[in-house]
C-alpha cells in the first residue's frame, strides 16, 4: 500500500509508509466507533424485543439515526467536574478508558495478513491493553471525589482483577494448542476444527469472564444504581461521560472480537458457507457475541458481590487451572503438541 | 547486521501503534475540549457539589476501605505472576519435553499449596 | 533510521521525567500515576531493544497489577502526608545511604558484565531470527534453569501466605453464604404443616 501510494501521489516512500499506517487506522476506527453507536441501538431494541417494547422508532427510519442524536446530545450538554474533583485524573480518566479500548483493536487480524501490526506477541498485547482498562475505572472513582464513585471504582477494580486470572490460564490453554503467541498464528491454527470444541469449557469460562471484565450484566454491580448510583461514572456528564460510553462498549467489541480469534476460528468460514469473505466472517462473529452480551442482560439478573467474588476466586480460578494441566496433558501423553 | 534488520522490522511492527495511541489521542481530547467549547458552560455551586441523597457530604468521600480489597490485589499479582511463566511455557512445550512438563507441574503444585491454605484460611470469602 | 533513535529519546525523557515526578508530586496519587507512565517508557525501550516479551510482561505485571496495588494502598491510608515529610530531612542520611548502595551494586553489576569473561561469548550468540522472544526464554527457563524457576515457585508461596498471615482478619459477627448448607436443607426439617382450627390460633 505504501508503495502505491508513493507511485501516485509522488510522495517519498517514508511519507508514503506514514499515510498508509494513518489511513489503515482510520479504515479500523471510523467503522468501529459507527459500529459502536450502532451496536447502542441493536442493544436498545434487543432489549425492548425481550421485554415486548419497540425500542427507538422516532428518529430516522426504524430508529436507525437514534444514536447519532443521542452523541450529538451529549456533545451540546455543560461538561460538569465537581468542585471537590481532582480536575486533571478526572479529565482523563474518561479518555484513559477510551484509548485503551481503541488501541487493542491494533492487533486483531481481519483476515490473512489484514492486520494492523502482527505482533509475535500479540495476545500478550491484547491481555496488557485490557489489564489497564482498570485505571479509567480506579482513577475516576478517586478523582470524583463522591462516595458513589469511589465505591463503585473500587468494586469494579476488584471484580476486573479477579477475573483477569481466569483469563490469562483460559489464553493458556489455547497457546499450548497453537504454540506461538501470534494471532495470526492462533486463527491459522483453527483451520480445521475451531478452539470452541475441544475447548468447549474454556469458551464458556472465557465468555463469562469477558463479561464480568466489561462490567456487563449480570457482573454490572459497579453500576449497580439500586445502591451506587452510577458508580465510577456518577459525577460524568456530556462528552467525559460519553468517552466511557464509548471505551465501555469498544471494549465489548473487543472482547467479542478476542473471543471470536481465541475459541470461533477468527477469519476462517463457517462450515459449509466457505464463500464468504474472510473480514466478513470475523464480523459476523463478533455480532452473534454481542447478540449473546446483550441477550444475557435482558435475561439474567445481577449477582451479589461475595457470589461474583467466589465465582471468580473459587470457580473459574481453579477450574481453569486444571484445564490447562489436563489439556497439557494432554497434548504431551499423545504427542501431539505443535512444534 | 541480520539481527539489525530483523530488529528494524520488529519495530516497524509496533510503529502503527505508537500513531494509533497518538490518533486515539488526539479523538479523544477532540471529543472532550470540542464539547466545552461547543455547549453552553454555565457552573454553580450546587451543580459542582458531590452527588449525595438529600444531605450535604459531611466529609472527604476517600475514606479507608475494607482490608480486603487490599488482599485481593496482592493474591492477583501472585497469580497473575504465574500466568506471566505459563506463557513461554505454552509456546515452548514441544521443544522442551517431559521434563520441562514435570517443572512446571511442580512450579504449579507449589502454588496449588499456597491456593489451598488460602482457600481454607477463608481469604477467597467475601462477607 | 532515525525514527528508533527519536522513539529512543521521547521514551527516555518522559522515563526520566516522570521517575522525577514521582518523587516530587505532592499528592501521593499522582505520585503513582506518574510511575505508570514511567514504567510504560520502560516497555517502550525494552521494545526498542527487541525485548518484546519482557515489555509486554512489564505492563502486565507491573502496570497492571503491582501499581494498581500501590494505587490501592495509597487511596486507603488515610495518610497525613504533610507529617510525613517532616522527617525529611532526618531520614536523609539513610535514605542516601541505600542510593548509594543501590548505586554501586548497579555499577558492579554492569562492569561484571563488561568485563566478564563468558559475556563476550553470549554476545557472540544472539538469539535466533526465526525464535521469537517467549519461545527463546522458554526454551532455556523450565529445564537450564529448573531449579531457579522452581525457587521462584516458592518466593510466589512465601508471598501469598505471608500476604495471608498479615492481612487477613476474620471479623465477628459477619454471615457467610454456605451453599452446601443451602442445598443440603430439606423440606421435612423447616416445614411443618400444622392444622389449625378456626378461632383458635396456633
Amino acid at each position: 500500500m505504501a508503495d502505491f501510494l508513493a507511485l501516485h501521489l509522488g510522495l517519498p516512500l517514508a511519507g508514503a509508509t506514514l499515510l498508509a499506517i494513518i489511513l489503515k487506522i482510520l479504515v479500523i476506527t471510523v467503522p468501529l466507533l459507527i459500529a459502536m453507536a450502532m451496536m447502542t441501538y441493536m442493544e436498545r431494541k434487543v432489549l425492548a424485543a425481550i421485554q415486548l417494547r419497540q425500542g427507538p422508532i422516532l428518529v430516522g427510519p426504524f430508529g436507525l439515526l437514534q444514536p447519532f442524536a443521542d452523541g450529538l446530545k451529549l456533545l451540546t450538554k455543560e461538561t460538569i467536574i465537581p468542585a471537590g474533583a481532582n480536575r486533571a485524573v478526572f479529565l482523563i480518566a474518561p479518555m484513559l478508558t477510551f484509548i485503551m479500548a481503541l488501541i487493542a483493536w491494533a492487533v486483531i487480524p481481519f483476515g490473512e495478513g489484514l492486520v494492523l501490526s502482527d505482533l509475535n506477541v500479540g495476545v500478550l498485547y491484547l491481555f496488557a491493553i485490557s489489564s489497564l482498562g482498570v485505571y479509567g475505572i480506579i482513577m475516576s472513582g478517586w478523582a470524583s471525589n463522591s462516595k458513589y464513585a469511589f465505591l463503585g471504582g473500587l468494586r469494579s477494580a476488584a471484580q476486573m482483577v479477579s477475573y483477569e486470572v481466569s483469563i490469562g490460564f483460559v489464553i493458556i490453554t489455547v497457546l499450548l494448542c497453537v504454540g506461538s503467541l501470534n494471532l495470526s498464528d492462533i486463527v491459522r491454527a483453527q483451520s480445521h476444527v475451531w478452539f470452541c470444541i475441544p475447548l468447549f469449557p474454556m469458551f464458556v469460562v472465557f465468555f463469562i469472564s469477558a463479561l464480568a471484565e466489561t462490567n456487563r450484566a449480570p457482573f454490572d454491580l459497579p453500576e449497580g444504581e439500586s445502591e451506587l448510583v452510577g458508580g465510577f461514572h456518577t459525577e460524568y456528564s456530556a462528552m467525559t461521560f460519553a468517552l466511557f460510553f464509548l471505551g465501555e462498549y469498544i471494549s465489548m467489541l473487543l472482547m467479542s472480537g478476542m473471543t471470536s480469534v481465541l475459541f470461533l476460528g477468527g477469519w476462517q468460514p463457517f462450515p459449509f458457507l466457505g464463500f464468504i469473505p474472510g473480514p466478513l466472517n470475523l464480523i459476523i462473529k463478533i455480532l452473534l457475541l454481542m447478540f449473546v452480551f446483550i441477550w444475557v442482560r435482558g435475561t439474567l439478573p445481577r449477582y451479589r458481590y461475595d457470589q461474583l467474588m467466589r465465582l471468580g476466586w473459587k470457580v473459574f480460578l481453579p477450574f481453569s487451572l486444571i484445564w490447562v494441566i489436563l489439556t497439557a496433558g494432554f497434548l504431551v501423553y499423545f504427542d501431539k503438541l505443535p512444534h | 547486521m541480520s539481527s539489525q534488520v530483523m530488529s528494524t522490522e520488529l519495530l516497524s511492527q509496533y510503529l502503527p501503534i505508537l500513531i494509533f495511541v497518538g490518533i486515539a489521542a488526539v479523538i479523544a481530547a477532540a471529543m472532550l475540549f470540542g464539547s466545552m467549547l461547543v455547549a453552553k458552560q454555565k457552573p454553580d455551586s450546587e451543580k459542582l457539589s458531590a452527588y449525595e441523597c438529600g444531605f450535604e457530604p459531611f466529609n472527604d468521600a476517600r475514606s479507608k476501605f475494607d482490608v480486603r480489597f487490599y488482599l485481593v490485589a496482592i493474591l492477583f499479582i501472585i497469580f497473575d505472576l504465574e500466568v506471566a511463566f505459563l506463557f513461554p511455557w505454552a509456546v515452548s512445550l514441544g521443544r522442551i519435553g517431559l521434563f520441562g512438563f514435570w517443572s512446571m507441574m511442580a512450579f504449579l503444585g507449589i502454588l496449588t499449596i499456597g491456593f489451598i491454605y488460602e482457600w481454607k484460611k477463608g481469604a477467597l470469602d467475601w462477607e | 533510521m532515525i525514527l528508533p533513535a527519536l522513539a529512543f529519546y521521547l521514551f527516555a525523557a518522559v522515563l526520566v521525567l516522570s521517575g522525577m515526578l514521582v518523587i516530587t508530586a505532592r499528592n501521593p496519587v499522582h505520585s503513582v500515576l506518574f510511575l505508570i507512565l514511567a514504567f510504560f517508557n520502560a516497555a517502550g525501550l525494552f521494545v526498542l531493544i527487541g525485548a518484546e516479551f519482557v515489555a509486554m510482561i512489564l505492563v502486565i505485571v507491573y502496570v497492571g497489577a503491582v501499581a494498581v496495588l500501590f494505587l490501592f494502598v495509597v487511596m486507603m491510608l488515610d495518610i497525613n502526608f504533610q507529617e510525613l515529610r517532616k522527617g525529611f530531612l532526618r531520614y536523609l542520611p539513610a535514605g542516601l545511604a541505600v542510593g548509594a548502595a543501590l548505586l554501586a551494586e548497579l555499577g558492579l553489576v554492569i562492569s561484571g558484565w563488561v568485563y566478564a569473561g563468558p559475556a563476550d561469548s553470549v554476545r557472540a550468540a544472539p538469539t535466533p531470527e526465526s525464535v521469537g522472544n517467549a519461545q527463546a526464554l522458554g526454551d532455556l527457563l523450565y529445564t537450564q534453569y529448573a531449579y531457579v524457576f522452581e525457587a521462584s515457585g516458592l518466593v510466589l508461596l512465601v508471598a501469598m501466605i505471608g500476604a495471608i498471615v498479615l492481612t487477613l482478619r476474620s471479623r465477628k459477627g459477619t454471615r457467610r453464604q454456605v451453599i452446601a448448607d443451602q442445598v443440603s436443607r430439606r423440606r421435612d426439617d423447616v416445614v411443618a404443616v400444622v392444622k389449625v382450627r378456626t378461632g383458635e390460633g396456633v
